[in-house]
C-alpha cells in the first residue's frame, strides 16, 4: 500500500513539477542577479516556501528593510494562506503526525491538488497528502537551486521570465472559471481588487482588497448559498 | 550586524510569519468550525486567485508605452490555451514564452 500511495502521489504532483521547476528557476535567476546565490535560494525555498513572497523577499533583502517591515510585508502578501488553511481544517483534522508538515507546506498549488475530493482508492490518505506536499516542496527547492546555478550562464536573456507567476494564476483563474457554476466569488475577487488598486495605488491595496472581498462575500452569503442549493 | 546576517534574519522572519499564517486557522478553530468560516473556506479560493491575478499585474504600466500591451497579449494567450487544452502547464509555459518574446523582441 505504501508503494501504491507513493505512485499515486507522484502522478498527482506531476502537473506541479514542471510549473514549480520553471517558477523556482525564475526565482533562483532573479535572486542570483540580485546578488543572492545558491545558499540563499536553497534556504529561502526550503524555509519560506511561498512563491510570491520569495519574489517580494528578494527586494526586501536588497533594500535591507527592518525586521518589522519584513514581517508586515509577509503578512500582507501571504494573508491569503489564512483562507486556504480555513478550508483545509476538516480535511487535515485526522492527519496525526503529518499535520505540522502538511500545514507548513500548504502552498497555493498543493492546496489546489489536495482541496477537492479524497485520496485515490487503495492509498493511505494521510501518507498521500504528505507525499504530494513533499514532492511539490522538493520540486520548488530543486528548481530554485537550478535557476541560481543557471542564472549566470544562461545562453538567452531571461527578461520576462517573471511572467510565469502571473501566468500560473491566470491559468488557475481560467480553470476555476470553467469549472465553477457560480462566478460571483471569482468576480468579487477580481473586480474588488482592481477597484482597490485604483483607489489605494500599487503599494497599499492588498489589505483593503482582502477586507473588501471578505465583506462582499459575507454580504452575498445568502445569495451564493441559495444558488448552490438551487443548482444541486 | 553585517548585511548578510541581517538578510539571514529577514529570511527567518519571512519563514516564521508565513508558517504562523498557515497554522493560525488550525489553532483557532481546532475544536469546531463555525458555519460562516466553512462558507468562507468554500468561496474564498476563486476570489483570492482573482486577487492574485491583479496583484501580479499591478506594476504593468498602462499609462506609458507599451501601455500594458505585452501583459494583455500574453495574459489572453494563457486564457485561450487553458480554455482550449485545460493543461495548466502548457498554458503557463506558452504565456511566459509569448511574454518573453514580446518584451525582448517587439516592445524593447
Amino acid at each position: 500500500m505504501r508503494a501504491m500511495t507513493a505512485k499515486k502521489a507522484f502522478l498527482t504532483s506531476l502537473p506541479v513539477m514542471a510549473g514549480y521547476i520553471v517558477l523556482g528557476m525564475g526565482f533562483g535567476i532573479l535572486a542570483q542577479r540580485a546578488g543572492y546565490g545558491v545558499p540563499w535560494s536553497f534556504a529561502m525555498s526550503l524555509l519560506i516556501y511561498a512563491g510570491s513572497m520569495q519574489y517580494v523577499g528578494i527586494g526586501l533583502l536588497q533594500g535591507g528593510v527592518s525586521v518589522l517591515a519584513a514581517a508586515a510585508a509577509t503578512v500582507m502578501v501571504n494573508a491569503r494562506h489564512l483562507f486556504y488553511s480555513i478550508s483545509m481544517i476538516g480535511r487535515y483534522r485526522e492527519t496525526g503526525r503529518y499535520k505540522p508538515y502538511l500545514i507548513f507546506a500548504l502552498t497555493d498549488e498543493t492546496y489546489s491538488l489536495l482541496c477537492n475530493g479524497k485520496a485515490p482508492e487503495g492509498t493511505d490518505p494521510n501518507l498521500y497528502c504528505f507525499l504530494v506536499s513533499l514532492f511539490n516542496h522538493s520540486y520548488w527547492v530543486l528548481g530554485s537551486v537550478a535557476g541560481s546555478l543557471a542564472g549566470g550562464i544562461l545562453p538567452f536573456s531571461s527578461k520576462g521570465i517573471e511572467f510565469s507567476m502571473t501566468a500560473l494564476f491566470i491559468a488557475s483563474f481560467t480553470e476555476q472559471w470553467i469549472v465553477a457554476k457560480d462566478h460571483l466569488p471569482a468576480l468579487a475577487g477580481l473586480l474588488g481588487t482592481l477597484l482597490c488598486l485604483l483607489l489605494f495605488g500599487p503599494e497599499r491595496f492588498l489589505i483593503p482588497a482582502m477586507l473588501l472581498i471578505t465583506l462582499t462575500l459575507t454580504l452575498l452569503r445568502s445569495r451564493i448559498t441559495a444558488g448552490k442549493k438551487a443548482g444541486q | 550586524m553585517s548585511a548578510d546576517t541581517h538578510a539571514a534574519v529577514l529570511v527567518g522572519v519571512m519563514s516564521l510569519v508565513t508558517v504562523l499564517l498557515r497554522a493560525l486557522p488550525f489553532v483557532v478553530f481546532r475544536k469546531n468550525v463555525p458555519a460562516y468560516i466553512t462558507y468562507l473556506g468554500q468561496v474564498l479560493p476563486p476570489a483570492i486567485i482573482g486577487m492574485l491575478v491583479i496583484y501580479c499585474l499591478k506594476d504593468a504600466a498602462v499609462a506609458t508605452a507599451p501601455f500594458g500591451i505585452p501583459e494583455l497579449i500574453a495574459g489572453a494567450s494563457v486564457v485561450l490555451l487553458q480554455g482550449w487544452k485545460r493543461n495548466a502547464l502548457l498554458s503557463i509555459l506558452g504565456g511566459t514564452v509569448v511574454y518573453m518574446l514580446l518584451v525582448q523582441l517587439v516592445f524593447r
